[in-house]
């Protein structure tokens, strides 16, 4: 077994949810028998190209229109193995696509470019799905703009995420670690940063994860400073998936020394980057926006509350 | 195959055969001089040459974004372009090559070009509404540009709703563009069936319709089918921008899964539209290359019409992770593998073919072989595809990406050389330099090998497409298809100037240098304006290598009245003029 | 009609044999590029009924809005230019020149009737606020996706209506033609292509009539 596992996972991503195995098992079924099938067609044209080659002008080719036999033959095999692969795919598919009853149950918003999961307690995590080993997941999943869509090679599972209705996906990890989620479904200028990670913890260490999290954080930990917060919220909020705090240009402007700094706009203006034009910017965004850069950014309305702003506006002007 | 009661509808004909001159003083190139007599000329040959030329050019503006593209992914942040720009490249690099390149190429470059020929006709049946549809095709494509160069697009050549009626940009216009080139691509059909219908040379039996002309129906009947629903979905998208009609869009009630089942009704056919003629080209070839009758003439020819039919019913293939039902993702798997079928059996009638042929290793036969190693591999790998399980866990990765370059590449691109390698000398009358022509193959053969084996791998990693940035993992197999992009990127360079250096330097190259049995071998190289002095009749079909060479030779009925077009006919008696 | 003379009439092309062969590959042509057309239409039908079935109610309320009398004129007015292009297409066969020009005048005055009496149409439901998607500002329907309706019917109506634009300027060509004595009952290829033509689109609207207007 353990061979097996090296030669998997040297084409395909380590198998960590109960269905990989199944997925698998049927992807070197299709492939090899597929290898199998392209070799014996290349061998046998390489094999006619050096026994028929033309030995003079006037070669004589018999005349064999077609035959019957013969071609029942390469119709009923093919089509008999391919009905074979079908039905193990459409099963497997169930299996890969319908949750068990017991599922734990974890929402999921998606929009442009971040993932936000919401936990039966009210916890909420951005950009990070803490799930418990061994167990059921299943994630009811909306999207706020466009379609995205929920992609870890490790779970082998994929699931499109639509406006105004809901789609499911789920899996069960079998053991603790982190999965890299991508967004599969092209969202704009930050898709390829979309990115996310399945923290898979042991059971119990999931429990006080939830515990401590729990109330969702809409309010300001009583221990942590503004800057330090809104340094948490840009993180969660993934902002930071456009503004990079270091200087370097991304899909938006940076944030390091944009705090009262002059700013030139789409129609040739300037603005000072004070609190007032940073709150108007998370909220209308493509108001007034910075010349160089796409009108790419979301609005923020509804999502962070007053306290928030204030928070991320504070972080800003840390960066220097 | 004649019963007796079939035999007596036969009519007999006596033959005076006659080889027309090797060089014809007039042929179609020096008919008229100047640009105006090209751009106002009916015939057929013309237009395909017209074909050609801004096709050929819409495929190197493709490519060379294609190879920005892949300098960009060189590194796993940004490289050279910033984010913005990378997806306007890939958007315009999907939508240039689809619609501007691969779908008009074979029709409308060859199937002009060559169709009237072997169906034995003088020109298309309709042949002003074959030069409005070059027009259409060319406005088309101005709108295009003009989009390209105001504002430029990123939603993908896809256009999924809701993102492609949010985001700015020219998507109206490119939409537009795309429109008016479908109804080119619709007349071109139109045409095409009419030609095959209506203008067939007294003998020209269904049954002796070159295989070309088969592919060349069934790909018609396609486009006339779904073009017009994805125009009808353009017309949608352009709606929903200028006025929010809201069919797609779910915050004024609509439904944007909606906007893909229109899609992909239109584009999985697509798909076959640009395929399928590139069957027939491979069929024309390795009969011509191996001197032998093609095995399975109707499994072939009807193939390809069940594929033409099939090819509808299989859209929801696209859409196994949108949320469809699963009911419905279990009938589009099921009719996907199906569709299978007729395309694996073309693969074992070519084999057949070369079974105890005479088999010349000539360029055009080249590509053929590159084109059955690379179609079988993006057929079994489309058949993985096809695997409800195996889709969740590749769709949307380089692995489709990879899929559809090798079908798309590998089996319509690499026919679609190898038709003009075979088809150049009758239509310049001039033989290009064999050895690079050879060498110009090869490069291409490794070089979309390098290019995209790596790509199969890394969607089986999880590679997404359309990806500006990546993970680092995935950098080797990156820079290894960007390496592997160029290398293609000069072969193709290699092939495109050795034709150009035929036309002005190539060795004459006769009627008949490939020794083929094929009518359009029989006139002069270059055609000739009106491609015969007379209606022939034809006795065999373009495959009966088994009859003697004379017979092919283009014919005359000399007892009295010709006989009706596409009627069957036999030799009652031949004879052969010096 | 067929024409097996010596000399070659004016209106044949070069690569037909006869004028029959040219007549069939004229009229194939135009079959091919109707069911294109039916096809494209189709697409619309099938958005029709996707949003039918999601909004039954909808399509009741706001079948009410449209002025059923004015439909019902246009249907007659349609069907009736269907047969006058059919005469003409006769009179071509008989070889009547007079009756062509008067059977294409009546259809291609009834062809300005169905848009003059669509015009009115149309501009009643704008002083309505009835305008296509987020334009729509109607309160008169009960339901809130009431502007999908609208929309649907504008797009379908709208596609046709463009459909008799172009059938007029095809009548107007036919008569400019038909006045210089270029057809005969040995070529009239146009006016029979015409004349299909106009077939398809009047049985479109025999199907947007009562899928539109006629539904309680």
């Amino acid at each position: 077994m353990e061979i097996f596992r090296i030669i998997n996972d040297f084409i395909l991503p380590p198998a960590k949810s109960t269905v990989a195995a199944d997925h698998d098992f049927l992807f070197w079924f299709v492939h090899l028998a597929s290898f199998l099938l392209t070799f014996g067609i290349i061998v046998s044209l390489i094999y006619f190209l050096i026994k028929y080659r033309r030995k003079s002008e006037d070669d004589v080719t018999p005349v064999i229109t077609h035959n019957n036999k013969l071609e029942v033959t390469w119709s009923v095999i093919p089509l008999i193995m391919a009905l074979i692969t079908f039905g193990w795919g459409f099963q497997t598919f169930l299996k890969q696509t319908t949750p068990p009853d017991d599922a734990y149950e974890i929402s999921l918003t998606a929009q442009m470019w971040m993932w936000q999961f919401q936990y039966e307690n009210g916890a909420r995590s951005a950009g990070e799905l803490h799930v418990p080993a061994n167990r059921p997941i299943k994630l009811v999943m909306s999207s706020r703009d466009v379609i995205h869509s929920f992609f870890v090679p490790d779970f082998r599972i994929k699931q499109d995420i639509v406006p105004n209705r809901y789609t499911i996906a789920w899996f069960n990890a079998i053991e603790p670690g982190e999965s890299i989620i991508f967004c599969t479904e092209y969202c704009g200028a930050g898709h390829s940063d979309m990115l996310g990670k399945v923290i898979v913890h042991e059971p119990e260490e999931f429990e006080e994860w939830l515990a401590a999290n729990a109330g969702g954080g809409g309010e300001k930990p009583s221990d942590l400073p503004p800057a330090e917060w809104g340094a948490q919220l840009a993180q969660e909020n993934a902002c930071m998936t456009c503004h990079s705090a270091d200087g370097s240009q991304t899909v938006g402007p940076t944030w390091q020394g944009l705090f009262e700094s002059n700013v030139t706009l789409t129609d040739g203006s300037t603005v000072t980057a004070d609190e007032n034009y940073l709150r108007e910017s998370i909220l209308e965004p493509n108001a007034k926006t910075v010349a160089g850069f796409p009108p790419v950014m979301p609005t923020y309305q509804g999502q962070l509350n007053d306290e928030q702003i204030d928070a991320i506006i504070e972080y800003i002007k840390t960066l220097k | 195959m004649a019963t007796a009661e079939a035999s007596s509808n036969i009519s007999k004909v006596q033959v005076r055969r006659y080889k027309p001159e090797e060089y014809a003083e007039h042929n179609y190139l020096n008919v008229a001089k100047g640009l105006w007599s090209w751009l106002t000329s009916v015939d057929h040959k013309r237009i395909g040459i017209l074909y050609l030329v801004t096709t050929t050019f819409f495929f190197l503006v493709g490519g060379v974004m294609a190879l920005l593209l892949r300098i960009e992914l060189w590194t796993p942040a940004q490289t050279f372009v910033d984010a913005n720009t990378y997806n306007q490249l890939f958007t315009l690099h999907g939508a240039i090559m689809i619609f501007l390149f691969l779908v008009p190429s074979v029709p409308a470059v060859l199937g002009n070009f060559i169709l009237p020929i072997q169906v034995g006709a003088k020109d298309m049946a309709l042949p002003r509404l074959n030069l409005f549809s070059y027009y259409l095709y060319a406005i088309g494509s101005l709108i295009a540009v003009y989009s390209i160069l105001h504002g430029g697009i990123d939603t993908g050549w896809t256009f999924y709703t809701p993102y492609s009626s949010q985001t700015g940009g020219a998507v109206t216009s490119l939409v537009f563009g795309v429109f008016v080139v479908g109804f080119s691509s619709i007349l071109t059909a139109v045409n095409i069936i009419a030609t095959i219908h209506k203008l067939r040379a007294p003998g020209i039996t269904w049954s002796k319709l070159s295989l070309f002309g088969w592919s060349l129906y069934a790909t018609s009947i396609i486009i006339i089918l779904a073009t017009p629903v994805l125009a009808i979905t353009l017309l949608l998208l352009t709606m929903e921008r200028i006025f929010g009609i809201g069919i797609f869009d779910p915050a004024l009630g609509g439904d944007p899964i909606l906007f893909q089942h229109f899609f992909w009704f239109y584009s999985h056919p697509a798909v076959y539209i640009m395929i399928v003629p590139g069957f027939g080209i491979v069929s024309e070839i390795v009969s011509t290359f191996t001197r032998k009758v093609i095995f399975g003439y109707w499994a072939i020819a009807i193939s390809s019409l069940a594929i033409a039919f099939i090819g509808f019913l299989v859209w929801g293939h696209h859409m196994f992770v949108s949320g469809q039902a699963s009911l419905a993702s279990m009938v589009f798997s099921f009719l996907s593998f199906l569709v299978g079928i007729p395309t694996g059996i073309k693969i074992f009638n070519w084999l057949a073919t070369m079974h105890r042929g005479s088999i010349s290793l000539r360029t055009p036969l080249l590509y053929i072989l590159g084109f059955l190693f690379l179609f079988t591999i993006g057929g079994f790998t489309g058949i993985a595809l096809a695997t409800l399980a195996l889709d969740v866990h590749v769709h949307d990765t380089y692995y489709v990406v990879a899929h559809f370059h090798f079908v798309m590449v590998g089996g319509m691109v690499m026919a679609f050389m190898g038709g003009l390698h075979y088809w150049w000398p009758k239509m310049f009358g001039r033989m290009y330099n064999q050895a690079v022509a050879k060498i110009g193959c090869l490069l291409i053969f490794l070089g979309f090998n390098l290019t995209f084996m790596p790509q199969f791998i890394m969607g089986i990693q999880g590679m997404p497409r359309r990806y500006f940035n990546y993970i680092d993992q995935f950098q080797g197999l990156h820079q290894i298809s960007t390496i592997g992009a160029f290398v293609l990127g000069i072969g193709f360079i290699i092939a495109i100037a050795n034709f150009i250096m035929a036309i002005y330097k190539g060795k004459k190259a006769g009627a008949n240098p490939w020794g083929s049995r094929a009518l359009e071998w029989q006139i002069p190289s270059p055609v000739p304006p009106h491609n015969f002095d007379h209606i022939p009749v034809i006795i065999h079909g373009p495959y009966d290598y088994h009859q003697p060479m004379a017979d092919f030779q283009l014919g005359l009925a000399t007892n009295g009245h010709a006989p009706a077009h596409g009627a069957e006919i036999s030799a009652e008696k031949q004879e052969t003029e010096e | 009609m067929a024409n097996h003379s010596t000399t070659t009439p004016a209106h044949l092309l070069h690569h037909y044999v006869d004028s029959d062969q040219q007549f069939d590959a004229a009229k194939l042509g135009m079959w091919i590029f109707i069911v294109t057309e039916t096809l494209m239409f189709g697409g619309l039908f099938g958005a029709y009924i996707v949003y039918r079935v999601l909004y039954p109610e909808l399509f009741t309320l706001a079948s009410e809005e449209l002025d059923t009398i004015m439909g019902s004129i246009n249907t007659v007015v349609l069907i009736g230019s269907s047969l006058t292009v059919a005469l003409a297409i006769k009179s071509a066969q008989v070889n009547n020149k007079r009756n062509i020009i008067i059977n294409l005048a009546i259809t291609l005055a009834l062809a300005c009737v169905f848009m003059i009496i669509k015009y009115f149409e149309y501009t009643h439901k704008f002083e309505l606020g009835i305008f296509p998607g987020v334009y729509y500002e109607y309160g008169g329907i009960d339901h809130p996706q009431a502007h999908i309706f609208f929309s649907i019917y504008y797009m379908m109506t709208g596609l046709h209506g463009i459909h008799i634009t172009i059938g007029i300027g095809l009548m107007i060509w036919l008569l400019v033609k038909a006045s210089k004595n270029e057809f005969h009952s040995g070529y009239y290829t146009p006016v029979e292509i015409v004349g299909l033509y106009w077939h398809l689109v009047d049985i479109i609207w025999i199907f947007l009539f009562p899928l539109f207007y006629l539904i309680d």
